[in-house]
């Protein structure tokens, strides 16, 4: 059962997806950007500081909350609610717990009232799911760091305000050489060295980014030197909440599209829901849908009570993104050929939730965790 | 029992490999935007593959289904988009050749063997997809023409072929009341929606072909009156084949480039290969490729030898094979990662062409409606 705080936190993103999200989907996707003034409500509705106490200008709702609500931004576009988790986790999860309280000041604040966007700058062109294999360095000048190397597959860093980026400062000692920074991206040296064109989530920016001789004062680099991968892994159960939350928001809205279509088409002389094997498919479709959901609320509750739920937020991630993919393709063949063709939407949804098993660790790196808890 | 490919057989399957990887591949993620390049279908009109099995007297190959699957497997490695497009024109090509008279074949098919010319078929409209006996699209007979009302959708070459090959109501309700006719592009009262924008498959033109009063001569009807839905059902078997091939080519080039990529990334300090899971999968994903093309070559064998169960088996072999094609295709994006989702790679192209084949020529709950008929139908007879 939900709260009455947690009921209307969904209810009203479920109103701005609907209202302002939905509609927009495929010009958003054709434009490539999420329009500034949809950024700007989500601001305002407090979905940019979801979990950040008031105190730090957030909102400070629970992760249920948080879940529900980024399953409800996801039905209405994917791309949008890829941002939105973004820069809750890691990027203001890693400052609300790392940050001491003159940084929270000067950058936790701005971002949770949703003033810019924020992104995460660890993987790099030859390391993705092994983050220990990092070579962009960070090395100390008087009161800087100059920062040299490339980073690849960045969310949101076209359109970002600042990114909290993972730099070596001690070669020889392996993951624990690694920190973490704070950079505006308007330093100079900062540069979006290319925007890629994807498969889906074409309106959330995807960018390799290169740091040329980039020079950031000491006091931006957050915890201590060597802190890097242990920051860089500690919001990675938010994360996955967020994304297996995403997923089960497109799904659900794959599967709505197919089941209103499924009762309007006609086929040999009946509506196709009323064909059995048509109406199976829907039937375990929903089923699938609420598993899911009921994997991304316990990871939640866990989270919100307090209890570590690595394994837990691993498996709601690799169960629901693997699901959503079935659920959308399912989707897709209720609807035919119309299913093909971009203007029904549904293949967009398709395209879009397909990463949900590649990115903030792949299919493959959840069972690697999964299976270490197994003791 | 013999399995292996005769020497024709062998060469035929390689230099359409061959075309696929070094002709259509390298512009294939070009094309998705360019369009489908003229030059290159004549090329490919040039190596005998405008019209693969009609017959030799007004310029065919003669070829067999199987030879067919082979070159529709290997021009897919390069580009299943454009492979399958010519697979289309192939289907066309062979209506007109078996069922026109000699007049209308000597017209048409030394242009459409050549490619100079290029087919494409009409059968799906708005309303009926699955169910193509209740199409609603007219001709009636007006003096030496006949005069064509309605609108097909989702066709291949809507506004870029020359001939449209268009399944309609001649006669009464029902599949007796369907004929064959051809129309040339530029017939008055032809007329085309504008392009489809979908998933994949965006090389090809798709739009809706739409005629209002449409009038052609009465000598493009192909064959007799009536007899257009027999036709359409015969030529759904070896087009379902085709597309088959073209999954079963595009998830074979995946493969090909994924070992590639595995081989040279590295993740905790070995190259991907070395990691048993995924080395697992990649086992599976050739099991299930050897188990489709086996699976695709016997139905093709069928159709050649015109077996009683052809029908069934080109329907069990599309499922499986497009079913299993997609699977590796989509695998084969997992393994690539984060790469897997960019357009540069080429991979995530090729799982949005393969997934219209999953629904293209009959959907794939169709090919089960096929089998379970049948099979319930010759239950008695065992």
């Amino acid at each position: 059962m939900l709260t009455e705080d947690q009921t209307m936190i969904r209810d009203t993103a479920r109103a701005f997806a609907r209202d302002r999200l939905a509609p927009g989907a495929l010009a958003r996707e054709a434009a490539a950007e999420i329009e500034p003034e949809i950024r700007t409500e989500l601001g305002e509705l407090g979905f940019l500081g979801m979990t950040i106490d008031p105190d730090w200008d957030g909102v400070g709702a629970d992760y249920v909350s948080y879940a529900l609500a980024l399953e409800e931004l996801a039905k209405g576009d994917g791309a949008v609610s890829t941002m939105v988790s973004v820069h809750n986790a890691p990027f203001l999860a890693i400052l609300d717990r790392f940050a001491s309280d003159t940084q929270k000041e000067a950058w936790l604040k701005p971002a949770a009232r949703g003033e810019h966007i924020g992104c995460f700058a660890l993987t790099e062109s030859h390391a993705g799911s092994d983050a220990s294999a990092l070579r962009t360095k960070a090395v100390k000048h008087n009161d800087r760091y100059v920062v040299n190397g490339a980073k690849q597959f960045i969310s949101s860093a076209r359109i970002g305000g600042a990114t909290i980026i993972f730099a070596v400062t001690d070669p020889d000692a392996g993951k624990r050489g690694l920190s973490a920074f704070y950079v505006s991206n308007d330093t100079a040296g900062f540069i979006v060295a290319k925007v890629e064109e994807k498969l889906g989530q074409k309106a959330s920016d995807t960018c390799a980014l290169s740091f040329d001789d980039m020079e950031i004062p000491i006091e931006n680099r957050i915890g201590e030197e060597g802190d890097g991968y242990r920051i860089a892994l500690s919001s990675l159960e938010t994360g996955r909440i967020g994304i297996a939350a995403q997923a089960v928001g497109m799904a659900q809205a794959a599967f709505d599209a197919a089941l209103a279509y499924s009762r309007e088409r006609q086929s040999f002389g009946k509506a196709i829901f009323d064909h059995q094997a048509v109406q199976f498919r829907l039937a375990d479709m929903e089923t699938e849908i609420e598993a899911g959901r009921q994997l991304v609320l316990n990871a939640a509750r866990l989270k919100d009570a307090g209890v570590p739920c690595l394994r837990e937020a691993a498996m709601a991630k690799l169960f629901t993104s693997e699901m959503a993919e079935r659920v959308c393709s399912g989707a897709i063949q209720t609807l035919g050929g119309y299913g093909y063709l971009s203007e029904y939407g549904i293949e967009k949804i398709y395209r879009d939730v397909r990463v949900c098993q590649i990115y903030e660790g792949t299919s493959d790196i959840q069972k690697i965790l999964i299976a270490r808890q197994m003791d | 029992m013999d399995f292996a490919l005769s020497d024709e057989q062998s060469a035929i399957a390689e230099m359409a490999t061959d075309f696929g990887r070094d002709r259509l591949g390298p512009s294939a993620i070009a094309a998705e935007s360019a369009g489908i390049d003229r030059a290159l279908l004549s090329e490919i009109g040039a190596l005998g593959m405008g019209a693969i099995y009609c017959a030799e007297d007004h310029g065919g190959s003669a070829l067999s289904r199987l030879d067919a699957a082979l070159i529709f497997e290997g021009l897919s490695q390069g580009d299943p988009s454009v492979a399958a497009f010519v697979s289309i024109h192939n289907m066309c090509a062979w209506m007109i050749d078996s069922f026109a008279d000699d007049a209308l074949r000597a017209e048409v098919i030394p242009g459409l063997a050549s490619f100079d010319t290029v087919a494409s078929y009409c059968l799906t409209e708005p309303g009926s997809g699955s169910d193509a006996a209740s199409l609603k699209t007219t001709a009636r007979r007006d003096g030496d023409d006949y005069v064509l009302n309605g609108t097909k959708a989702f066709i291949s070459g809507g506004d870029y072929s020359d001939w449209y090959v268009v399944m309609c109501r001649t006669g009464a309700d029902g599949p007796k009341g369907i004929s064959a006719v051809l129309v040339p592009k530029g017939a008055a009262g032809l007329s085309f929606g504008a392009q489809e924008r979908k998933m994949g498959w965006k090389a090809q033109p798709t739009a809706q072909v739409q005629f209002d009063d449409c009038r052609i001569p009465a000598r493009y009807l192909i064959g007799a009156e009536g007899d257009g839905f027999r036709f359409a059902m015969k030529g759904l078997d070896g087009g379902r084949l085709n597309i088959a091939a073209c999954s079963l080519g595009g998830a074979q080039g995946a493969l090909t480039k994924t070992l590639t990529y595995m081989g040279e990334r590295k993740a905790f300090g070995a190259t991907i290969d070395t990691f048993q899971a995924l080395q697992f999968r990649l086992a599976d994903m050739e099991t299930q490729l050897q188990a489709a093309r086996i699976f695709l070559r016997q139905a093709a064998w069928k159709l050649d030898q015109k077996s009683p169960d052809a029908t069934q088996h080109c329907a069990m072999a599309k499922r499986f094979v497009t079913d299993a094609a997609f699977e590796v295709a989509n695998d084969c994006l997992q393994l690539h990662g984060g790469y897997g989702y960019l357009e540069d790679y080429g991979i995530e192209k090729i799982v949005r062409d393969l997934r219209v084949h999953q629904i293209l020529e009959g959907t794939n709950e169709i090919m089960r409606v096929i089998v379970a008929r049948k099979l319930l139908a010759d239950r008695g007879n065992g």
